[in-house]
């Protein structure tokens, strides 16, 4: 079927709907936001118009770097360990057997359903002294039993799990189109089936791997709740700070500038990520 | 001793059996064809020559040594799927090299053999093409020469030329014999076209159900069907019930038939190619039937006789056209040098 680009202003009418509704609930509250960040607050948690840059002025300090820093690199480590996870995993369910398929899809799919302070509350649960995990292995004789949270990795470990999910679901349907037969060329050529893996699956998805790199940064970059449950105060990231101060400190203005910043930073890391991509493979 | 060995192999999926006790001998240096119907156990007999299914039970040799526990990539064997399988994100020249690459061999090296196996296949200066911007036939020659790269011992061909159009199959089977008999590997294929197999093969595998029914020569295939499924399958056919007396003489459809004797037999069934069915005048010798209906191709006359509540059908070449109308009785000969008494 050969498509053809609308020719005439009536044949973009069914795109109304959408872009009416991107409007509406996108681009409106984006640039109110933007408007925002450069108001002037008021003492007392209100902000009246104008156009300052104190907001992003503020930011230009140490600590703020290092937050910012600090939530790239996290947002970075959840992307790389859910992928890491991510990819063997969906791998072998591909080419098990079909139902095994839905009974892992379905399990996967009911985490999705639970929100993300169950999932904080219920790690914090299991990571702690007195009824988590680290019983079980004291019963054992392994070690103390011993609180695991606070910590980077409880943080670590709550984000990745949260985040799995939406990462098997976007390398799935690309898994399942693989031709299984490129692993058994790979074997028969004389490569094992961990070399094969390696030297064909991964590459062949090269893509699709970092499209589900650049979503699962994305999605823990928002994550502002399991830092505060399960890390120390220098586990927070910027979404905490922003958090903290449009609904804590009533300072709207400059949770709008950092929220503004964070945007534009993560965005040009995904513009570098995808330019990255492209330049590979034209090499 | 040398060669390819298969000794009982059985391969059982859940109560399924998809090969059975089969056993099979290939010489070095022979171009075997597998042909079957589809599900007739060929591509599982393939894959387990290639180590991709284990056999459930039996056992495979390959230069006089068990290969059956050795996994495939230890197995240095070149195969070639029917999806081609070539790797989309190389170019043509990394997927020749990626046997080379695996076992480490040098740059340079991988290059000239690169080089030596596109010359091979006639695509010299393709190594930096992309695989998806080849045509069908161009690929194809690119998934043979990526399993030819290291030479190996055993060259397994699942489907090859499947996908290809039915004139560049002909060419590309004439192609792929060529090139077998001019490296001297021992190659097998699997087919359902038969004719793909008689034009390639040294020795032609007729499997049906899991099970070898018959394995010769493409030739003793075609002339001397161990069965009515091979004689059936192998070209075409006419099966024509018989039965014996105590003698030993032969009658068909009630007509005593002259110079065969039957040993052993008291009924079966004989396959007589159309070709050798000779339509004559109608005597004591001969069975009797009626022209059906006459089918001239140009190139062969086909003509349909009902005799003994079936369709028999007789070819001819045009110049020896018989000369019959439809509804005419005329009596039919079977030549016992050129007809086959079948065991089942």
């Amino acid at each position: 079927m050969r498509r053809e680009p609308p020719q005439r202003f009536p044949d973009y009418g069914p795109l109304m709907f959408p872009a009416a509704m991107l409007v509406v609930f996108f681009v409106i509250p984006f640039a109110t936001m933007i408007a925002v960040s450069f108001f002037e607050r008021q003492q007392g948690g209100f902000y009246e118009p104008a156009f300052v840059f104190d907001n992003y002025g503020r930011f230009l300090s140490l600590f703020f770097g290092k937050v910012l820093a600090f939530s790239l690199f996290l947002a970075m480590a959840v992307a790389a360990a859910c992928v890491t996870i991510g990819v063997p995993f969906t791998y072998l369910l591909s080419r098990s057997s079909r139902g095994t398929q839905i009974r892992w899809l379905v399990v996967l799919l009911s985490i999705l359903s639970l929100s993300e302070v169950m999932i904080g509350f219920a790690w914090s649960t299991l990571l702690s002294r007195t009824a988590g995990i680290t019983n079980l292995f004291a019963m054992l004789g392994l070690m103390d039993a011993q609180a695991l949270t606070p910590s980077f990795g409880a943080v670590m470990t709550a984000m990745t799990y949260q985040a799995l999910p939406y990462t098997v679901l976007v390398l799935y349907p690309a898994l399942v189109r693989l031709d299984p037969t490129l692993t058994e060329a790979a074997r028969t050529l004389g490569a094992s089936p961990v070399r094969a893996f390696f030297t064909v699956i991964v590459p062949a998805l090269r893509n699709t791997i970092l499209a589900t790199l650049i979503m699962v940064f994305i999605f823990a970059l928002g994550s502002y709740l399991l830092p505060q449950l399960l890390g120390r105060p220098q586990h927070w990231t910027l979404s905490v700070l922003i958090t903290d101060q449009a609904i804590y400190q009533s300072n709207m203005p400059f949770a709008a500038a950092m929220a503004v910043f964070l945007v534009l930073v993560s965005l040009s890391l995904v513009g570098l990520a995808v330019y990255a991509g492209r330049q590979k493979e034209a090499a | 001793m040398s060669g390819l060995i298969l000794s009982n192999v059985t391969k059982q999926f859940g109560t399924f059996k998809a090969v059975k006790d089969v056993s099979l001998s290939v010489p070095d240096g022979t171009f075997v064809c597998l042909l079957g119907p589809s599900g007739c156990g060929k591509t599982t007999l393939m894959r387990m020559i290639a180590g991709l299914d284990l056999p459930t039970t039996g056992s495979v040799a390959l230069g006089g040594e068990d290969i059956t526990q050795i996994p495939t990539h230890k197995r240095n064997l070149g195969m070639v799927f029917q999806s081609l399988a070539l790797f989309p994100h190389l170019t043509v020249g990394e997927n020749i090299a990626y046997a080379l690459r695996i076992r480490g061999i040098d740059k340079a090296e991988q290059k000239k053999r690169v080089d030596e196996l596109l010359a091979m296949i006639h695509l010299p200066g393709f190594a930096d093409r992309s695989v998806g911007k080849l045509s069908g036939g161009q690929r194809q020659r690119v998934a043979i020469a990526r399993a030819l790269a290291i030479s190996p011992k055993l060259f397994l061909l699942d489907e090859p030329l499947s996908a290809l159009d039915a004139k560049l199959r002909e060419a590309m089977q004439v192609e792929l014999r060529q090139l077998q008999q001019r490296l001297g590997i021992t190659t097998i294929v699997v087919t359902h076209d038969q004719r793909e197999a008689m034009t390639m093969a040294d020795t032609v595998v007729v499997m049906n159900g899991g099970e070898i029914r018959q394995a010769a020569a493409p030739v003793d295939i075609y002339r001397r069907p161990a069965d009515s499924f091979v004689a059936d399958f192998i070209g075409s056919t006419n099966l024509i019930p018989f039965q014996a007396d105590d003698r030993g003489q032969a009658s068909i459809f009630g007509s005593t038939i002259e110079g065969f004797s039957l040993v052993g037999a008291k009924a079966g069934t004989i396959s007589v190619r159309p070709e050798d069915v000779q339509i004559v005048t109608e005597d004591a010798s001969s069975v009797t039937g009626t022209v059906a209906f006459i089918r001239d191709l140009g190139g062969t006359v086909e003509t349909f006789i009902e005799a003994g509540g079936q369709q028999i059908i007789a070819v001819a070449s045009p110049r020896a056209r018989p000369d019959v109308t439809i509804g005419q009785t005329v009596g039919l000969r079977f030549d016992p040098e050129t007809s086959v008494v079948l065991a089942r």
